[in-house]
């Protein structure tokens, strides 16, 4: 590599590929995005006296209440399990490493129907306490899983993860001298959690956070079944029922803007503020070990949430797995439809990671105005619901297909069919285009953490800027890469709408083969292809956590 | 270069070999029945025609993407579990009407569209799971279910769920608006909890005490009843009433069939479409979905029959089906679901 002695010329190449492949990234994102609004442009004058009435107040209200209480829940029990985890060793932290990101395996509707069966009347809940009284009596003291409380209960114990995760990449690169200043001050472990960890935290806290609430708010199976009428709900009754697809267009339109508005009022909140290292010693923060009962308070602390939000409901699937004789229904079908899940999965995973990241770093290089909005239009894809996504996205795919047959035809060749849709890419590209914001925001954090100052030295060095991305950036971004992998493949598992409108004839995934039995009502019957995705969630989940557990402080 | 042309090639014979796939036997169905549920039906079609069946099932939206498919669509056939989305692809434009004697000979005129674009392959009722140990009654009309008498004694999913937007909208077709929104805020005022939950719920939370009657459809409490054996205590609690509209019959939806617009093997599906509303076909339907056939003279099953007769409302379907929407809006108007 000439490089060396030629340091500005090769990067300038290099920065308009990337730059033009983030471009491209964000229109393919946009696509969709372009079909729901031009469905919304239609307008519907009898429609919106109607919902602003009747519909929209409740609507919002619920979703904010579900929203604000999911969000806090989450952030409560991630930032907090990700603390724990990153400041201390204790026997069992490694195992705990990964099992708290496992409650990201359990889908949130699988998650919903478990605890509905565990604690609504009748269950097992229910029969313990009949111990002690009547049935009649018992019922009181259940809880109503059916409510607001409720759900932000199941939202918040499957979807914690994605705070733990995003929290603890960013822990993990925690610089040690902060901490020894503050120390030296005479603050204690706690004030400097709040006053130190945490803000410094914020970039990847807001991440995990947005990421949960984007989540909760494009969810239709749990909130439709748990009574909550989010807006989301109304986009789907608006369409089936009102029977206004460009209704629905519309309040998904809403929900967009209501989004954008959101995520910059957290981006005002940190204005003015620099999250990165110290340009001089990156020291970074050595665990403290633990010993008797202050570790084993810590280990239950940590044990707690993946109690809950993973071993309840996989104990549950094996027990309905093994009570129904599922495990014969194991052929050859299940294993097709697992490798299906796995291979859409993987595809959209690299994609998703690859081109965040060039999103990011053409960002980083040239933190322009049109590099902003790449970024920001990247992460819009996470904002539609899955179904709603899909529909959009119907129309730009279907272009493409019917371009290739108009060729083929130009050409005398007989026409190939449609073969976006008929592969499979269809769903591969709304996977990547559904979750790009995991990478890009997992990435973005990770970035405000690495000082621009190294990118300067590296040059002034003389280091091409490929070089300052494999030597610096991307040893430093670890963790976060890491961690968006493990979130995007996991959530590419469990997607639903979208792989149901997009699949080609005779293709299903697990999550589609859950839904053959979820929509009838008997789920219990999918317990095996929930479990698969469970399985098939562990093996990167465990592997990836240990591989981004930096050892314990500098070597 | 060279290897350039090789790739060209390649994904040329690629391209011709998805293309050939269309011409050979096959019919290729979108659904929204579950693949599993039909995939007996369509092994049992293969075997007899040699016909092979591709399907692909979702949950909505499949008429919009016949729609986006356009004249490349490779949807031959398309099969509902409700009149809505019947109405919804209807809509959408991506039918074309059914010319077949068989079907207008075995299907009873009231489950046929009067333009052939749709006709019912099988049918369920909305019924009531009733307690046995609190409701004494064995009769009961839709019309009742707003007397106060059943104050705090009512379960139900959410109002604009499929199921119950199409009884609502029967509802409305029925009686009209202003009967039917007075008639809602009745049966809104007696219901034991937020709409929340599915039919199997329903039912759960009726045998549990928390309701005297809930409404649901007639597979859920049979499938319980038969196959569950962990929810036969819920159907062991209560019994199904077969309700009625007042002067009318028992609220029925259906799972309707529809041949596509531009379906590339018409001659294939038109048999599909002939051989679901056959007695062999018919049967199956009503043994493993524990249906009602639409065909007369086909075993119902035991558990099914043992609801007593069914005497389906008249109402036309497609009448139903315009209403939906009136029913949707009442919903939202009386708040059935805050």
């Amino acid at each position: 590599m000439p490089a060396a002695s030629r340091p500005r010329r090769p990067s300038l190449r290099i920065e308009t590929v990337i730059l033009v492949l983030a471009v491209a990234t964000a229109a393919a994102v946009a696509s969709p995005i372009a079909g729901i609004v031009l469905l919304a442009l239609q307008p519907i004058p009898e429609l919106w006296p109607h919902l602003l009435t009747y519909v929209l107040p409740q609507a919002l209200w619920d979703t904010a209440l579900l929203l604000a209480g999911t969000g806090l829940a989450a952030l409560a029990t991630g930032a907090g399990a990700a603390w724990l985890i990153s400041s201390y060793d204790f026997p069992g932290r490694s195992h705990l490493l990964w099992l708290l990101a496992l409650p990201l395996a359990i889908p949130t509707y699988i998650g919903a129907y478990v605890y509905a069966d565990i604690v609504e009347p009748l269950g097992i809940v229910h029969r313990l306490l009949t111990h002690w009284m009547t049935p009649a009596e018992a019922i009181q003291w259940l809880p109503n899983l059916r409510s607001l409380p409720g759900a932000v209960f199941v939202f918040g114990v499957v979807l914690y993860p994605y705070v733990y995760l995003s929290a603890r990449a960013m822990l993990q690169v925690q610089s040690v001298e902060v901490f020894e200043a503050a120390r030296t001050l005479g603050a204690g472990r706690w004030r400097i959690f709040r006053r130190i960890s945490l803000p410094m935290a914020r970039p990847a806290l807001a991440v995990g956070v947005s990421l949960v609430m984007l989540e909760t708010l494009n969810d239709i199976g749990a909130s439709d079944y748990l009574g909550i009428r989010t807006l989301t709900v109304a986009v789907f009754t608006t369409w089936h029922n009102r029977g206004s697809l460009a209704g629905a267009a519309q309040i998904a339109c809403l929900i967009l803007a209501i989004v954008a508005v959101l995520i910059a009022i957290e981006r005002y909140g940190r204005r003015d503020r620099a999250y990165a290292l110290s340009a001089e010693s990156p020291a970074l923060l050595r665990r403290r070990q633990l010993h008797g009962a202050k570790a084993a308070a810590v280990y239950a602390l940590c044990a707690l949430p993946p109690f809950v939000g993973f071993a309840v409901p996989a104990a549950f699937l094996v027990y309905q797995c093994l009570r129904r004789g599922l495990l014969a229904q194991f052929d050859a079908a299940v294993m097709r439809d697992a490798l299906n899940s796995i291979a859409f999965a993987v595809a959209a995973t690299v994609i998703a990671i690859a081109l965040g990241f060039a999103i990011q770093i053409a960002g980083r290089w040239r933190p322009g105005l049109l590099e902003r909005a790449c970024i920001n239009l990247s992460r819009s894809g996470y904002a539609l619901p899955g179904l709603v996504l899909a529909l959009g996205l119907l129309t730009p795919v279907l272009a493409i297909d019917h371009g290739l047959n108009a060729l083929a035809r130009l050409a005398g060749l007989p026409a190939p069919g449609l073969v976006l849709v008929g592969s499979g890419a269809a769903v591969v590209i709304a996977y990547v285009i559904r979750f790009l914001a995991v990478p890009t925001g997992f990435i973005q954090a990770g970035f405000a953490r690495i000082p621009t100052d190294y990118d300067d030295s590296a040059r002034v060095s003389g280091a091409g800027q490929m070089v300052t991305v494999r030597r610096i950036h991307l040893p430093l971004l670890n963790p976060a890469l890491w961690g968006a992998a493990i979130v995007v493949f996991v959530d590419c598992l469990k997607e639903l709408p979208a792989t149901l409108l997009l699949r080609p004839l005779n293709v299903e995934t697990l999550a589609t083969s859950i839904y053959q039995y979820a929509s009838r009502g008997s789920f219990e019957e999918g317990s095996l292809a929930a479990l698969l995705i469970v399985a098939a969630s562990i093996v990167p989940v465990v592997w990836l956590t240990r591989v981004a557990d930096l050892p314990s402080g500098p070597a | 270069m060279n290897r350039f042309r090789t790739a060209a090639a390649a994904s040329a014979a690629l391209l011709i070999s998805l293309g050939s796939q269309a011409r050979a036997q096959e019919v290729n169905v979108y659904t929204y029945r579950e693949t599993k549920l039909m995939q007996p039906l369509f092994d049992a079609f293969t075997k007899e025609s040699g016909i092979k069946v591709n399907v692909t099932s979702a949950s909505s939206g499949l008429e919009q993407r016949m729609k986006a498919e356009g004249k490349d669509s490779p949807a031959d056939v398309l099969i509902t579990v409700d009149i809505g989305r019947i109405d919804d692809a209807v809509q959408a434009g991506v039918s074309q009407p059914i010319d077949s004697a068989v079907i207008e000979k075995t299907v009873p005129a009231q489950y046929r569209d009067p333009d052939k674009h749709w006709h019912g392959i099988s049918m369920r009722a909305r019924v009531i799971y009733a307690s046995k140990e609190r409701v004494k009654q064995d009769a009961i009309t839709y019309e009742e279910l707003a007397d106060p008498k059943w104050k705090g004694k009512i379960c139900i999913r959410s109002g604009q769920h499929i199921y119950n937007n199409a009884l609502f909208a029967a509802y409305v077709a029925r009686h009209g608006e202003a009967k039917a929104e007075e008639w809602l805020r009745g049966v809104k005022a007696n219901l034991a909890q937020k709409p929340s939950g599915g039919d199997r719920e329903t039912a759960r939370d009726v045998a549990a005490g928390k309701c005297d009657i809930g409404i649901g459809n007639t597979y859920y409490w049979a499938l319980m009843n038969d196959k569950e054996t962990d929810k036969k205590a819920w159907a062991d609690a209560t019994k199904v009433i077969l309700p009625t509209f007042a002067g009318g019959g028992t609220h029925v939806n259906l799972s309707g069939v529809l041949l596509a617009r531009h379906a590339p093997h018409k001659a294939e599906a038109m048999k599909l479409i002939d051989w679901l509303a056959g007695e062999q076909a018919q049967q199956i339907y009503a043994d493993a979905n524990y249906e009602y056939p639409v065909r007369s003279g086909i075993a119902i099953n035991p558990t099914i029959a043992g609801y007593g007769k069914l005497n389906a409302d008249a109402q036309p379907l497609a009448k139903i089906a315009a209403s939906r929407k009136a029913a949707a809006n009442l919903v939202d108007k009386v708040g059935f679901d805050n």
